[in-house]
């Protein structure tokens, strides 16, 4: 007697799409033209594009939208073809189903809320419009916004509302562009949480444009490094970030503070190796990386990540303690920078300005400057 | 006042702005996005009534119009009349005539539209022509206004082309510039005087009606 196959058990996660681009483009900018050349896959979840402005991670992701023509190459999202200039296929943008926030957001003005989320809707019926908006707008907690237009509602739920607009028409692969540049940090989290939500339904490849390093960690699952149109690193933000190993990643996450240091003695049980740093005195204990004693690297140590003390601390676990004098304050907005001289070598550190009152700090003052030890980048020369 | 002359000059420039929103909208569509390089050939070419001499106007149109032409015999053979000197005739002649008054307007206000609302709306699965009428329409309703309030006031006044291509029939072709005109001509002053009063109140309030919308109307144009 045959016996029939049981049937599949339903799959677990809804199918996810790949996207994969491979171009060139010539594009414009400030000093001249330079050329995009990338080639990379991003699979579902976060993937960050990280680089400075004039990188060329808009043009990018304009490729992509089909707003924009590459001069050559490949973008396939799910194995479909966008873009094959071999092929000669160019889909138009608004055939493409790629969900694309734009930097400015770009809301309709005259439409309400509700309607900018419905907006992209236009193949449902009436009603299922109406339902799958009101889901969305509850998702991102934007309900209550429905009937305003938007100049009448703040920059975070402006920010939500194009969100929403996008992720509504359910796209194949998804591109942010700054979408939390102008947020303060709470609005910023929570939107970042509500973001990996909906991704935990919808897996698809969503490329997250930023500059700003902390939003690397906290989002991405795959970092990819723009520098003058090209792909200089690739991988895990830990692998990526925590252990630069090009300049250039530490000058964009903003690293005020490097130094060339040589390496002394290493700490294979605790995980730490002592450096020396420049030519001056000052020793100092940072994570273990793949050196040997007597090897030249370079450190970056955030200013923000710097504590000044003026009495000697005592108890603390960071293992770096070293004492200097101030040499000079600078206010910049509301953050005060104080330069100090450790034994010839000259560290930035960042403070408020509430410390600076309660410490009475200024120049020719001696302190303590604190430095963590995984507060210290190492990078290679 | 010559109540029957100023009720077929509104009657006019009431036909004439309202066929210029929809001859004008494309026009506008196309000035505002193609990217064709000779383009500003046709610019010129629309922008041309603002500084032809009226009379230049009217008699080409005379002669596009009349029984030689390819026009004015098609149209003929369908009525039996010609064109010239016929209401139809007028109408033909002051669409020419206010047609930059309508576009202009027009393609200044589509192209005052943030370019990022219309790659948001092709991101979002609408079409260029689904865009232009979902948001660059109503984003453009002041130059819509602006377009017609110009055209109407500009058909209202106008003189040289009437008179070349209607003549002066009362009821048929005369409107309130040449009734004024022909006023004078006979000295009855005070009656011109009526008439022109009329005619530059409504004006001034079509003219208010335009800069209270403080919408710059010539954008493109020989000029810019």
């Amino acid at each position: 007697m045959a016996v029939n196959p049981a049937p599949a058990p339903p799959s677990p996660q809804p199918i996810s799409s790949e996207l994969e681009v491979r171009i060139r483009k010539r594009f414009p900018n400030p000093e001249g033209s330079f050329n995009l050349n990338v080639h990379f896959r991003a699979l579902a979840g976060f993937t960050i594009l990280f680089g400075a402005s004039g990188a060329g991670k808009t043009t990018l992701l304009d490729c992509i939208a089909g707003l924009t023509d590459p001069d050559d190459g490949r973008i396939a999202v799910g194995g479909e073809d966008l873009y094959d200039s071999e092929k000669k296929r160019n889909v138009a943008a608004w055939k493409r189903r790629i969900g694309y926030v734009q930097q400015d957001l770009a809301l309709f003005p005259h439409l309400t809320a509700g309607e900018n989320v419905a907006y992209g809707l236009r193949k449902l019926s009436a009603a299922e419009r109406v339902t799958r908006s009101r889901e969305i707008l509850e998702a991102f907690r934007i309900a209550q916004l429905r009937d305003r237009r938007p100049s009448q509602i703040s920059g975070g739920e402006r920010q939500r509302v194009a969100l929403a607009r996008a992720l509504v028409t359910e796209p194949l692969a998804l591109l942010l562009d700054e979408p939390l540049a102008a947020l303060d940090r709470p609005t910023k989290s929570s939107l970042v949480g509500d973001l990996r939500r909906w991704n935990q339904q919808h897996r698809v490849p969503i490329l997250f444009v930023t500059h700003n390093g902390e939003e690397v960690f906290a989002l991405g699952d795959e970092v990819i490094v723009l520098d003058g149109g090209r792909i200089v690193a690739q991988g895990r933000p830990h692998e990526v970030m925590r252990v630069p190993q090009l300049e250039t990643i530490a000058n964009l996450s903003g690293f005020e503070n490097i130094f060339n240091a040589t390496v002394l003695t290493l700490h294979e049980n605790r995980g730490t190796m002592t450096c020396q740093l420049g030519g001056g005195k000052v020793e100092l204990e940072t994570p273990l990386v793949r050196a040997e004693v007597g090897s030249r690297l370079r450190v970056g140590i955030r200013a923000g990540d710097l504590l000044l003390a003026t009495e000697t601390p005592r108890g603390l676990s960071a293992r770096n303690v070293l004492p200097g004098t101030i040499l000079r304050l600078e206010q910049r907005d509301v953050i005060i920078s104080a330069m100090v001289d450790c034994g010839g070598t000259e560290f930035e550190v960042h403070l408020t300005l509430a410390a600076r009152d309660a410490l009475q700090l200024g120049p020719g003052k001696s302190v303590w400057v604190v430095v963590k030890t995984h507060s210290c980048h190492l990078m290679g020369m | 006042m010559n109540w029957e002359a100023f009720w077929l000059t509104v009657r006019l420039a009431a036909i004439v702005s309202a066929l210029l929103i929809a001859i004008g909208i494309p026009i506008a569509y196309w000035l505002t996005y193609s990217r064709w390089r000779w383009k500003f050939l046709v610019e010129a070419v629309v922008a041309l009534p603002i500084v032809l001499p009226p009379t230049v106007l009217g008699f080409y149109v005379l002669v596009a119009l009349g029984s030689h032409s390819p026009l004015g015999r098609w149209w003929e053979s369908l009525t039996g009349h010609t064109l010239a000197f016929t209401f139809e005739g007028l109408v033909i002649g002051s669409l020419l005539y206010s047609l930059p008054f309508a576009v202009q307007p027009f393609a200044a206000s589509f192209g005052a539209v943030d370019t990022n609302l219309l790659r948001a709306s092709a991101s979002l699965g609408h079409s260029p022509v689904r865009t232009f009428f979902r948001i660059v329409l109503p984003l453009s309703k002041a130059g819509l206004v602006t377009g017609f309030a110009l055209s109407f006031a500009h058909t209202l006044g106008e003189f040289g082309v009437v008179l070349m291509v209607g003549g002066n029939i009362p009821g048929v072709t005369r409107t309130i510039s040449i009734d004024i005109y022909d006023q004078v001509q006979t000295a009855n002053y005070s009656s011109a005087n009526q008439t022109a009063i009329v005619l530059l109140v409504i004006s001034f309030v079509v003219l208010s009606i335009v800069y209270g919308l403080s919408r710059r109307p010539w954008a493109v144009g020989p000029w810019r």
